[in-house]
C-alpha cells in the first residue's frame, strides 16, 4: 500500500496513496473495512447468483438483498452475536470455552421447565410475574454456570479447555435429563417478543428511526466529545474532515440499515390477524399476488400492492445484540475490567505483577460468559417457542468461529467487539445464502469451514505485512 | 522497634534506622532453598547492589519484596516496622516499586496503560480517563526519554530501550520509596545505560532507596554505595563499595570468600 521511495522530495516525506492517508487519518482499522468489503461482496454475490436461479426484487435481480432477507439475516445472527462479545473477551485472556452451546441448551430448557411446569400452573397461564421471573433465572442460571467454569479454570488450576470440553458433554447430557428428551412448549406469551417472532416483538417504523437518530446523535456527540477531551490536554488531533468523515459514515450506515428494516413488510397473514382483532379498516383492493399489503377483494382477504401495510422495523432480538454489542465495546474499552482482560492476556505474568487478581478475572469473565449466554438461551428459545436439548448444539463452534474470523487471535491479547460481531453476521450470511440458494447442508459446512481457516490466513497475512 | 542501630547521628546512608530491611528471609521451591535466611537492609538515599550468578538467589528474594512471591520465613521491616506484603499491591501500597528483568509490559497495550496498569486513573463516572493518563505519561516518558513519540501504540512495537524506558516510568510515576531495578540496563546501549545511571542518581538525591541488581560490577561499583554477594541463596557478606575491590568481590562471588571489608553472612566460607 505504501511504498517507500528513498528519492529527496520535501523532508521526511512518505509517499503514501491517498487511501492509505485516510486510514490513518481517521483511524479505522483497516482490517475491519476488509471484513465490511468482504460482507458486500458476499451479499452481492449471493443475490446475483440466486437471481440466475430464479428471479426476484433484490437489488441485482435475486432473493438476497431484499428488506426482507437482510432483516430475517440480522435477527438470526443475533444470538450468535450476543454470544461472540463473550467469547471474544475469554479468548482475549487466553482461555477458550467450549461450552456455551450445551449450556444454551441446558439454560433454555431450565428456563422452559420453569416456565411450562411451574409458573404458568402455579401463577395461570399468561400471568405478567412468569417471563420476568422465567428471564431472572434463566440469566442467573447462566452466570452461575460461567462462574462454576471459571472457578475450575482460576482456583482448581484446571486448563479451561478440558474444563469446558467437560461442560459441551455434560451440559447437554444435564439438559436431557432436564427436558426427559421431550421438546418443552410453549413459551409464555410476553416471553416470545424477545425472540423476534411475533408483531409485538417489531418496533414499527417510527421507533426505529427515533432509535437510528438517536444514535447518530450518539456517534456526533462521541466524536466531539472525544476531540474536546483531546484538546483539553493538547494532543495531537484528527484533522478535521476526517472527524466528519466518520460521523457521517457512521450515520448513513445506521440510517440506511434502519431505512432497510423499515421497508420490510409484516406478512400478510399477520396483518390480517391484526387488523381484525384490532378492527382496523381493511381496504377494497384488487387481488396482486406480489404485494406484501391486504385488501378485501369480495369477501377475500389478498394480497394487494397498496392496502393495509405495516412494516416491522427493528426486532427485539436485534436490538438487544446491538444493545449487548455497544455495551461490551464500552466495558472492554472504557473499563479497568475492560484493560485487565487485555492486559492479561498481552502478559499474565506482568497483569499478575501489576497487583491485578488475575484469579478473579478468569471467574468474572467467565461469569459475564454464562451472562451472556442466558441472554442468548432467552433469545433462541423465544424465537423457536420452544426448547430442547438441542437447541443450542454447534453453537460453540459458530460463537468461536465468528469471534477468529472477526480479528480475535488465540494467542491472546487482541481482538475487538465489534470484529467479532461482524464475524458472526458474515459467517450467518454465508449459511443463510447457501441455503437460499438449496445448496446441500454438507456443502454449506464445507464453505465455513474453508471460511474460517480463510479469514484467520488473510488476517495473518496482513499483520505479517504491517509489521 | 527490632533494629539495633540506635546512633541516628547524621542522615547519611548507613545510620538510623533502614528505610527497608529483610531478616531472615527463606524460600524453598520444591525442596530447593532458593533463599536461605537472607538478611539484607537498605537506607534512604541509597543504593545497595546485590550480585551473584545465575539462580543465586539474588531476583527471588527481590520478589518476596514486591510481592510476587510469598516467603516461607522471615520478616520485612519498613522504617522499623513490620509489614505484611503477601502480593504485588500490598509492596505497592508500601511505596515499593519494581523494574523486572523482563520488564513485565503487556505488549498488546500501549504505553500509557502500561504505567497505570492496575492502578489506572478514572473520571468521576468510573470510566478510565485515557486522556489524564496520556498526559501524565508524556509527561515522565518525556523525563526519561524527550524523543519518545509513540504513544498511541502497543508497546511490542518499541525498541528495546524505548520499552525499557516505559518500564523504569511506570516504576518512578508513584512516588516510590524503595525502587527495585533488576538489570535495568541489560537492554539497553551506551548512551541509554549512561541516562539510566544519571536517573539512578537524582533518584538516590531524592532519598529513594534503590536495590540495584546487577552482573556488571563496573554498574554497581559506579552507582552503588554498598553490595551485597548471595551464593547458593545465602549472603555471603555485604560491604562498602569503598572497602572492598573488584577482585575480592569476584572473589565473593565465585567461591564465597568474605575479604576483610565486608561483613560476613551465612554464606560465607569458613576456614
Amino acid at each position: 500500500m505504501s511504498n517507500t521511495t528513498q528519492g529527496s522530495q520535501g523532508p521526511a516525506t512518505v509517499e503514501e496513496s491517498a487511501f492509505t492517508r485516510f486510514l490513518r487519518a481517521t483511524e479505522i482499522d483497516a482490517r475491519i473495512l476488509g471484513m465490511i468489503a468482504a460482507l458486500l461482496a458476499i451479499w452481492c454475490i449471493f443475490d446475483i447468483w440466486s437471481g440466475i436461479i430464479r428471479p426476484n426484487d433484490g437489488l441485482f435481480g435475486g432473493s438476497f438483498l431484499t428488506p426482507r432477507n437482510i432483516w430475517t439475516l440480522f435477527v438470526q445472527t443475533s444470538s450468535i452475536a450476543v454470544m461472540t462479545t463473550g467469547m471474544v473477551l475469554i479468548i482475549v485472556m487466553r482461555q477458550i470455552d467450549l461450552s456455551v452451546g450445551s449450556m444454551l441448551s441446558l439454560i433454555a430448557v431450565a428456563g422452559a421447565v420453569i416456565q411450562v411446569y411451574h409458573l404458568a400452573p402455579a401463577l395461570g397461564v399468561g400471568h405478567p410475574a412468569i417471563w420476568i421471573l422465567a428471564i431472572v433465572m434463566i440469566v442467573a442460571l447462566g452466570t452461575l454456570i460461567g462462574a462454576f467454569n471459571g472457578y475450575l479454570t482460576a482456583y482448581a488450576q484446571i486448563p479451561s479447555f478440558i474444563v469446558t470440553l467437560g461442560g459441551l458433554i455434560g451440559y447437554s447430557g444435564v439438559a436431557f435429563l432436564l427436558a426427559k428428551g421431550e421438546t418443552v412448549a410453549p413459551m409464555d406469551k410476553t416471553f416470545k417478543i424477545i425472540g423476534g417472532g411475533i408483531p409485538a416483538s417489531w418496533i414499527g417504523p417510527v421507533w426505529s428511526w427515533a432509535l437510528a437518530l438517536f444514535a447518530c446523535a450518539a456517534i456526533v456527540f462521541a466524536i466531539t466529545n472525544g476531540r474536546k477531551q483531546r484538546q483539553r490536554f493538547k494532543f495531537p488531533l484528527r484533522p478535521m474532515w476526517a472527524e466528519v468523515t466518520l460521523a457521517s459514515i457512521g450515520s448513513f450506515g445506521v440510517l440506511a440499515i434502519t431505512g432497510i428494516f423499515n421497508s420490510y413488510p409484516w406478512p400478510p397473514k399477520l396483518i390480517e390477524q391484526y387488523a381484525v382483532a384490532n378492527q382496523v379498516l381493511i381496504p377494497a383492493g384488487i387481488e396482486d399476488r406480489d404485494g406484501n399489503a391486504i385488501c378485501m377483494a369480495a369477501d377475500k382477504v389478498v394480497r394487494c400492492a397498496e392496502g393495509l401495510i405495516y412494516y416491522t422495523g427493528y426486532a427485539v432480538p436485534v436490538l438487544i445484540a446491538l444493545a449487548v454489542g455497544a455495551i461490551m465495546t464500552f466495558i472492554s474499552t472504557r473499563t479497568r475490567f475492560g484493560r485487565y482482560v487485555y492486559a492479561i492476556g498481552g502478559n499474565p505474568e506482568a497483569a499478575e505483577l501489576a497487583g491485578i487478581n488475575t484469579r478473579l478475572m478468569k471467574v468474572k469473565v467467565f461469569a459475564l460468559m454464562g451472562f451472556l449466554v442466558g441472554i442468548s438461551a432467552i433469545i433462541s428459545s423465544a424465537r423457536l417457542d420452544a426448547a430442547t436439548n438441542a437447541l443450542g448444539s454447534l453453537n460453540e463452534l459458530y460463537v468461536i468461529a465468528a469471534a477468529v474470523i472477526g480479528g480475535t487471535s488465540l494467542a491472546g491479547g487482541v481482538g475487538t467487539i465489534y470484529g467479532a460481531m461482524l464475524g458472526a453476521l458474515l459467517m450467518q450470511s454465508i449459511i443463510s445464502g447457501m441455503s437460499l440458494l438449496n445448496l446441500p447442508a454438507a456443502f454449506q459446512n464445507i464453505v465455513v469451514g474453508s471460511v474460517l481457516v480463510l479469514a484467520v490466513f488473510l488476517d495473518q497475512l496482513y499483520l505479517r505485512r504491517v509489521k | 522497634m527490632a533494629t539495633v542501630e540506635m546512633n541516628t547521628g547524621n542522615a547519611s546512608a548507613n545510620r538510623g534506622t533502614p528505610l527497608i530491611e529483610m531478616r531472615d528471609i527463606s524460600i524453598a521451591f520444591g525442596g530447593i532453598r532458593a533463599v536461605d535466611q537472607a538478611s539484607v537492609d537498605l537506607h534512604p538515599g541509597e543504593v545497595v547492589g546485590l550480585l551473584g550468578h545465575n539462580g543465586a538467589g539474588k531476583s527471588t528474594l527481590i520478589k518476596i519484596l514486591s510481592g510476587a512471591y510469598r516467603r516461607d520465613h522471615g520478616q520485612i521491616f519498613i522504617d522499623g516496622k513490620e509489614v505484611s506484603i503477601q502480593n504485588p499491591r500490598d509492596a505497592k501500597a508500601q511505596g515499593i516499586e519494581t523494574i523486572y528483568q523482563t520488564l513485565a509490559l503487556a505488549d498488546n497495550v500501549d504505553a500509557a496503560a502500561n504505567l497505570y496498569l492496575g492502578r489506572e486513573l478514572q473520571t468521576r463516572f468510573g470510566t478510565l480517563d485515557d486522556v489524564a493518563m496520556e498526559s501524565e505519561a508524556r509527561k515522565v516518558m518525556h523525563r526519561l526519554n524527550p524523543n519518545f513519540r509513540r504513544f498511541k501504540e502497543p508497546v511490542m512495537k518499541l525498541s528495546g530501550g524505548q520499552r525499557q524506558s516505559v518500564a523504569i516510568a511506570r516504576a518512578i510515576l508513584f512516588n516510590a520509596r524503595i525502587l527495585i531495578m533488576d538489570e535495568p540496563t541489560a537492554a539497553l546501549g551506551p548512551q541509554e545505560t549512561a541516562q539510566v545511571g544519571e536517573l539512578i542518581k537524582q533518584l538516590k538525591a531524592e532519598g529513594i532507596g534503590i536495590f540495584l541488581i546487577s552482573h556488571d560490577l563496573h554498574d554497581v561499583f559506579d552507582l552503588a554505595d554498598r553490595l551485597c554477594v548471595m551464593k547458593n541463596g545465602k549472603v555471603v557478606g555485604t560491604a562498602k563499595t569503598t572497602d572492598v575491590d573488584h577482585d575480592e568481590v569476584l572473589g565473593m562471588i565465585i567461591a564465597g570468600k568474605c575479604p576483610k571489608g565486608a561483613i560476613p553472612g551465612p554464606g560465607a566460607l569458613t576456614h
